[in-house]
């Protein structure tokens, strides 16, 4: 693999449940220009640390300092990259439709397709519930380019390890 | 509970009791003024600067010296931000101080109060960690915490920002608390299959070279160091910060290595077929040009901190761990190989390019240092600023024992040199504290003979006068074409005079002949800070040279005739 190939990452962390901790992981990327491309962070089964789930692209050894710059962080109770492992990778969007009568139809069908919740509806707008991977967020994405997308809202990739491994 | 109650300001000094703090370096100000008067109850010493930055630049020398938190006091807003060339010095050097910040009150914050500056967002990218206290019971943890954070694993500084509430806010401190820093973990002894690796590697090697770094003094590698390269007969060199991890008077010493390194080492660093690094981060400075730098060597780094690794060049083996542990540990394992072949090879290199001035015309400053260093036969601490005097005094002052050496390596802070021998001299009243500065630099920060003189410090400034801002002199001529922008300091004061004025001494050395005599006796004087005024060459410059991001292959001994490319590198 190609050391500086631009590609993306899954990275998350555990960290101090704390005012500032987003800052300075935050530094640590923007003083590599390494772009942040979503970030979540949520409360964890114990509400003194909180879990990041970022993805990023950029090249692999960048990231690799990254990380390891991520863990010096005294906040940072661990980073690593996910990335090549088999993890649960899932992230929700909501998506507004501009939907007037004639074409409600074609639009629960594609819906329905992508296993979508309608979650709103008026006389011309229709609000679509998705979750999964980010594969198939990007795909009903695409398919309802046709119509209008008048808003849409993605929560970013939430991550976890399968089985008895940790996050 | 204690059931006595404190208030926060009072908490805060309690720690820094627990801490065995001597000295708070500081300057008061509306929002640090109840630390100020809970100051008045405790034994610490308040050494009053003139400046915020002169403060941190002494808490700094303090730290170097002694390996122990130097602890910064300061107001809010401008007061908090003068300090920040000096935490970012600190931060460059791994050197340990705790900056406690005055802040305005905490339901102000975020509101553009008066004197409120945000120095955790300011500062994040130039601290070890930082902390704003927001209740006044989590002030005896925080400070515990901070000094810890600030001495252990890879120093560096701590900034406490301390709100005024929070500072006059009543509590009873509970004795029974803990640290709680779940994501800071410190690793000690290296993995023993690297260790064993790079044992394997060290025995098979035959011409071998220790780079000795700042990480080797922090961590008191020193012996062990010296065991090695003894036990081996490897020779060493030395980062301009690791100078005095191993005694550069020993004969298996080469001396500084990289852009103004001796020749020697760098030719030992171009020939060695291993280069193992002992806690230093192989700076740029010490590469040249990083894809080719000892690129047929095997290259074996000890650090504590693994971001390091792989990240200015790619070793073959990386060790993570406190750098005194590992080369210990690897004491153990190493078989030694001959190499007096090699070491002969560096006997030729000494003698054919050794340290080299031309002793005619006007005043050397290569000279002055020369004559400096033989009388004090390392039997003192040295500053040193950030310029030519810097690289000269690094090339002639040679240091014999750790923390000796006191510089602002990784920052090249101008304005370090003298009040960092402050703090040095405070910290050990009785040794030969000597600061060589720059007439630029030594601008920057000489209030603080004002703190020098009251406090009756017997240091000593050699001011190398060269009239210039030398260093950038020295690129201008080089690399272009002699065309000189900013670089005059014409309107520079009479330093002697100067120096007077404040009530300390001073001389001036104008002539070669008068060195020895003029430096003897300002040595001798002892009833306060002196000023050496050295009106040296004004054109003079440091080599060797690789020019930066250069491979060492174009390090130049001399003045070339013809032009120079300009250089590749950075600085
Ligand atoms: C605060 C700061 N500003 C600018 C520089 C850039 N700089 C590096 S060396 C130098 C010249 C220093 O002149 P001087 O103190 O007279 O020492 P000399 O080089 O002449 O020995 C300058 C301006 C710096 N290192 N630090």
């Amino acid at each position: 693999m190609d050391e500086n190939s631009v590609d993306s990452h899954s990275i998350s962390l555990l960290v101090n449940n704390k005012p500032g901790v987003l800052i300075r992981i935050s530094l640590v990327f923007a003083r590599r220009g390494y772009n942040i491309d979503s970030l979540v962070v949520s409360p964890t089964q114990n509400e003194i640390y909180s879990r990041m789930s970022i993805t990023a692209s950029g090249d692999r050894q960048t990231l690799e300092q990254i990380i390891k710059q991520l863990n010096k962080l005294v906040d940072v109770i661990h980073a690593c990259d996910h990335t090549g492992e088999v993890v649960v990778e899932k992230e929700l969007a909501l998506i507004k439709v501009k939907c007037p009568v004639e074409c409600r139809t074609e639009v629960l069908q594609v819906s329905e397709h992508f296993k979508c919740q309608t979650v709103d509806i008026t006389e011309d707008t229709l609000m679509l519930q998705v979750t999964g991977g980010t594969d198939k967020l990007d795909a009903l994405h695409t398919m309802l380019t046709r119509y209008t997308i008048l808003e849409m809202v993605r929560t970013g990739k939430i991550i976890m390890a399968r089985g008895v491994a940790t996050t | 509970m204690s059931g006595k109650t404190r208030d926060g300001a009072q908490a805060l000094i309690d720690g820094l009791q627990q801490q065995n703090v001597e000295f708070i370096f500081g300057y008061p100000g509306g929002a640090n003024m109840p630390v100020f008067d809970a100051l008045l109850d405790s034994p610490i010493k308040l050494i009053l600067s003139r400046h915020e930055q002169g403060a941190t630049h002494m808490a700094d020398g303090y730290a170097r010296t002694t390996g122990k938190a130097g602890v910064v006091l300061v107001t809010s807003g401008p007061g908090a931000t003068n300090t920040i060339t000096g935490v970012m010095t600190a931060h460059m050097d791994s050197v340990p101080l705790v900056v406690i910040c005055g802040q305005t009150i905490t339901p102000n914050l975020g509101l553009d109060a008066f004197q409120e500056a945000d120095v955790s967002g300011i500062s994040f990218p130039v601290v070890k960690h930082s902390y704003l206290i927001k209740n006044v019971n989590d002030v005896p943890r925080i400070v515990k915490e901070a000094f810890y954070i600030a001495e252990s694993g890879r120093p560096g500084p701590v900034l406490i920002d301390l709100p005024k509430d929070i500072a006059v806010a009543q509590f009873e401190p509970d004795n029974n608390f803990d640290m709680h820093l779940p994501g800071y973990v410190i690793p000690t002894h290296g993995d023993p299959e690297r260790i064993s690796e790079a044992a394997e590697y060290l025995s098979r090697a035959t011409k071998p070279l220790l780079l000795v770094g700042h990480g080797a003094i922090i961590s008191k590698a020193e012996r062990a160091v010296r065991i090695l390269a003894e036990k081996m007969k490897i020779p060493v060199t030395s980062t301009l910060l690791g100078k005095g991890g191993f005694p550069e008077n020993h004969a298996l010493s080469v001396g500084m290595l990289g852009m103004h390194g001796t020749a020697y080492a760098n030719m030992a660093v171009m020939e060695c077929d291993l280069i193992m690094s002992i806690g230093s981060r192989w700076d740029d400075r010490i590469v040249g040009q990083a894809d080719i730098f000892c690129k047929d060597a095997v290259k074996i780094h000890i650090d504590i901190d693994e971001s390091e690794f792989n990240k200015m060049i790619c070793p073959d083996c990386c060790i993570h761990g406190d750098a005194r542990l590992v080369v210990e540990e690897l004491n153990t394992q190493v078989v030694p190989n001959d190499t007096a072949p090699w070491l002969k090879q560096i006997e030729k290199w000494k003698k054919k390019f050794p340290l080299s001035y031309k002793k005619r015309g006007g005043l050397k400053a290569q000279l002055v240092l020369d004559e400096l260093n033989n009388l004090v036969q390392g039997d003192a601490i040295i500053t040193a600023d950030v310029g030519q005097h810097q690289m000269w005094a690094a090339q002639f002052c040679r240091t014999t024992t750790p923390a000796t050496w006191l510089t602002s390596g990784g920052a090249g802070t101008m304005g370090y040199g003298f009040p960092a021998a402050i703090g040095a001299q405070l910290a050990q009243p009785d040794k030969l504290v000597i600061a060589i500065v720059g007439d630029g630099g030594f601008q920057m920060t000489l209030c603080e003979l004002s703190t020098a003189v009251i406090n009756k410090l017997p240091l000593k400034v050699v001011i190398i006068n060269n009239a210039y801002l030398g260093m950038v002199r020295q690129w201008q001529e080089l690399f272009f074409d002699v065309r000189y922008s900013g670089v005059d300091l014409e309107g520079n004061p009479d330093f002697v005079k100067l120096a007077e004025s404040y009530g300390a001494r001073g001389f001036r050395i104008r002539r070669n002949a008068d060195v020895v005599r003029i430096l003897s006796e300002a040595l001798a004087y002892n009833d306060g800070p002196c000023v050496i005024d050295a009106e040296v060459e004004k054109e003079d410059n440091v080599f060797p040279m690789v020019p930066s991001g250069h491979p060492y292959t174009d390090m130049v001994l001399e003045r070339p005739k013809q032009k120079l490319a300009k250089p590749v590198g950075s600085t």
